[in-house]
């Protein structure tokens, strides 16, 4: 078992026409991924990369028993098809897209709480979510790393490889890239839960970086609920303050969401917070091996 | 982004919410103008994008045309936390009665929108919500269902406004909602929001933070870019699509991936702190997944003509594109920007790894570049270039 996502998914790609669609549809399917479908309601009937592609989320859960969808379409279109999504009640849905309105992801939130919070949204503006050895949704490379029992949950797309390369010889049970913007549907604490719960994860590790307080969050949570270790890494200690370093949310403003306060909060309940991404691996090494 | 309180005021007026008069001046002289045109008592207040300005001494009552010229010329040119004055505000001076405190935005936490009203307004707002907790309200508002004037008026209520600024809170603050949706921002803040001695209640002062994300469908936001607070290289990098900051330190640094970039702006900071003159990341830029040659030579270009980098590190993680095709971008980089007609001056430390790292190497090895140096792993990579800063290299 990883988590979310496993051997038996079946993916289908929302915008797998266009440019994006096209080329990780292809890695996907060159990677073994279970790809079953496509999604774009002015091409409904075509056959794109061997597959087809359907008017409607329903529709194509409907002819292939479909349960995960990933989104690659422009960040206008994207709230529409995220409620398409959760209107289909599809378990999982992976919104790769980046430059979203935060309006927009606000509000594909409240509408997925009014509906009961049927579907799991990850992201947007993320890499992805794999269980290496079984599937992955997205755009995570797929040969960076093998099967473990390592879990990752990650704010940053290659900060997630770069872990998951210096520790592929432990492996991974799944590795999941949250996304950096202000708001997003699956949180460190989300995942925290689940690696928590999963048997075949025995520590995690956390990625976090500058804005908001969602490591501070984490870290309460952990302090709670989270018996597995748990080593950690925060991006952006020397950012200056008002400077948006990249991702929407990553900024730093007053007082709050800087590198140091999360740092601190994390190692108060016992996480270990690495320097940089190598030491972060290298903590990690140390408790897989003892 | 985040907009000048003029700027904020204008935005208002569109929608109908009351402001006072005002014009913008960038000089003593004009603030006289102003000030002669507005008649009477006026208020000038330095234009900078940051809080705590009455405090600094950024907003001064004039008591004629004179005064306004000479708290003008006090006011601009000054320093406020690292801003400088370059404009004022010269508005007509309000009757006050009552201050109170507004705004929508954005709670990350919750995953919504939250309004914030308070009855005690003003310079002490953060104050209050400290110690008086209890008199701000704090009012989720889904953006499923919005705020009309009823919700409004409850949101006024819960803040403890009197009832004679009811009304008039209850139709700006809706106003206020049209402005928060219809512009795509993350923040807009009232205060004070000032019941007038006349009855009146009118927005005092106006924070917007607009979200660059929306851009594409907010044409006209591209007008509020302040072309004159941007840095000259930040300004080059954005024509050139770069997300690129300048920071104020030696090492030029090149990355992929946003957090990669700051985790390297990280791992470069502490290497530097073991060198003399304890080099720093002279920037960031995160030259995003897909690195072409035209990228890397864009990204280089600006780098190298920061005066003070002294060393570039390229720290790349391939992912989706793999270090081989990094690499051939860094050649073609060299050959391009030489084809322009600029040499690199200044060491390259260049880390690659992920997907085909060791092609990626062989391929810079054999094009045998001037002063570039293969490093294997981030946290050397960081020291070498550090080193090279120090040595002034």
């Amino acid at each position: 078992m990883a988590i979310w996502l496993t051997e038996n998914s079946k993916i289908i790609v929302q915008g797998m026409t266009g440019g994006e669609g096209t080329k990780h549809t292809r890695r996907m399917l060159a990677a073994g991924v279970k790809v079953v479908g496509g999604v774009n309601a002015r091409k409904a009937g075509i056959t794109h990369e061997g597959l087809p592609v359907f008017g409607t989320v329903k529709e194509a859960m409907e002819q292939t028993g479909a349960d995960v969808s990933v989104v690659f379409v422009p960040p206008a279109a994207t709230k529409a098809a995220v409620r398409e999504a959760i209107d289909a009640e599809i378990p999982l849905c992976v919104v790769i897209t980046e430059g979203v309105p935060v309006h927009d992801t606000t509000e594909f939130w409240a509408y997925a709480v009014s509906k009961g919070n049927k579907t799991r949204i990850i992201g947007p503006n993320c890499p992805g979510i794999a269980s290496p050895g079984a599937s992955n949704a997205g755009i995570i490379p797929a040969d960076i790393t093998t099967k473990g029992r390592v879990g990752l949950v990650s704010k940053s797309g290659t900060l997630t490889y770069q872990l998951m390369y210096e520790l592929r010889d432990i492996g991974f049970s799944t590795c999941v890239g949250i996304g950096g913007d202000p708001v997003i549907g699956t949180t460190h604490i989300d995942a925290l839960q689940a690696f928590q719960e999963d048997p075949e994860t025995d520590a995690i590790v956390m990625i976090g970086e500058i804005g908001g307080d969602a490591e501070e969050r984490a870290a309460a949570y952990i302090d709670e609920h989270v018996t597995k270790p748990v080593v950690a890494y925060v991006a952006g200690f020397t950012a200056p303050e008002g400077k948006t370093m990249g991702h929407a949310g990553a900024i730093v403003s007053g007082s709050a969401g800087t590198a140091q306060a999360k740092k601190e909060a994390l190692e108060k309940v016992g996480v270990r917070v690495g320097r940089t991404p190598s030491e972060t691996a290298r903590l990690m090494r140390e408790i897989m091996s003892s | 982004m985040d907009l000048f309180e003029h700027q904020a005021k204008e935005l208002f007026a569109e929608y109908g919410i009351p402001v006072p008069r005002g014009i913008v001046a960038h000089t003593a002289e004009e603030a006289r103008a102003a000030a002669e045109q507005l008649t009477g008592r006026v208020v000038v207040k330095a234009q900078v994008k940051t809080g705590g300005r009455g405090k600094a001494g950024g907003v001064k009552v004039a008591d004629d045309v004179a005064d306004a010229h000479a708290k003008a010329a006090q006011i601009l040119g000054m320093d406020i936390k690292g801003h400088t004055v370059h404009k004022v505000l010269i508005e007509e001076a309000s009757q006050i009665a009552e201050e109170y405190y507004f705004s929508f935005l954005l709670d990350r936490a919750n995953r919504t929108f939250l309004a914030i009203c308070s009855a005690s307004g003003g310079m002490d707002i953060e104050e209050v919500a400290h110690t008086a907790p209890e008199k701000v309200a704090k009012v989720p508002v889904s953006p499923l269902t919005g705020v009309d004037r009823a919700r409004a008026r409850e949101i006024a209520v819960a803040g403890g406004l009197p009832q004679q600024a009811l009304d008039g809170a209850a139709e700006l603050i809706e106003k206020l909602w049209a402005v928060f949706v219809d512009e795509d921002a993350s923040l807009v803040e009232v205060n004070p929001m000032i019941l007038s001695a006349d009855g009146q209640v009118k927005a005092l002062d106006g924070k917007v933070t607009l979200d660059d994300n929306a851009n594409f469908r907010q044409a006209e936001h591209v007008a509020y870019v302040d072309k004159a607070a941007e840095d000259p290289l930040e300004a080059r990098a954005k024509e050139k699509h770069l997300n690129y900051v300048k920071l104020d330190g030696n090492v030029g640094i090149i990355g992929n991936g946003a957090g990669l970039v700051m985790s390297t702006l990280d791992v470069v900071a502490y290497a530097g702190e073991e060198f003399p003159g304890q080099p720093k990341p002279a920037n960031f830029l995160d030259i995003g997944g897909g690195a072409s040659a035209e990228v890397m030579a864009n990204g280089l270009e600006i780098i190298l003509s920061d005066p003070s980098v002294k060393s570039v590190f390229v720290n790349v993680f391939g992912g989706i594109t793999a270090c081989d095709a990094v690499a051939n971008g860094i050649v073609s980089a060299f050959q391009l920007l030489q084809s322009r007609g600029e040499e690199v001056t200044h060491p390259l430390v260049v880390r690659l790894d992920g997907n085909n790292a060791a092609l990626g190497r062989q391929i810079l090895a054999d094009a045998a570049l001037p002063r570039v140096e293969l490093v294997d792993t981030m946290d050397e990579a960081a020291k070498r270039a550090a080193q090279l800063a120090a040595v002034g290299a």
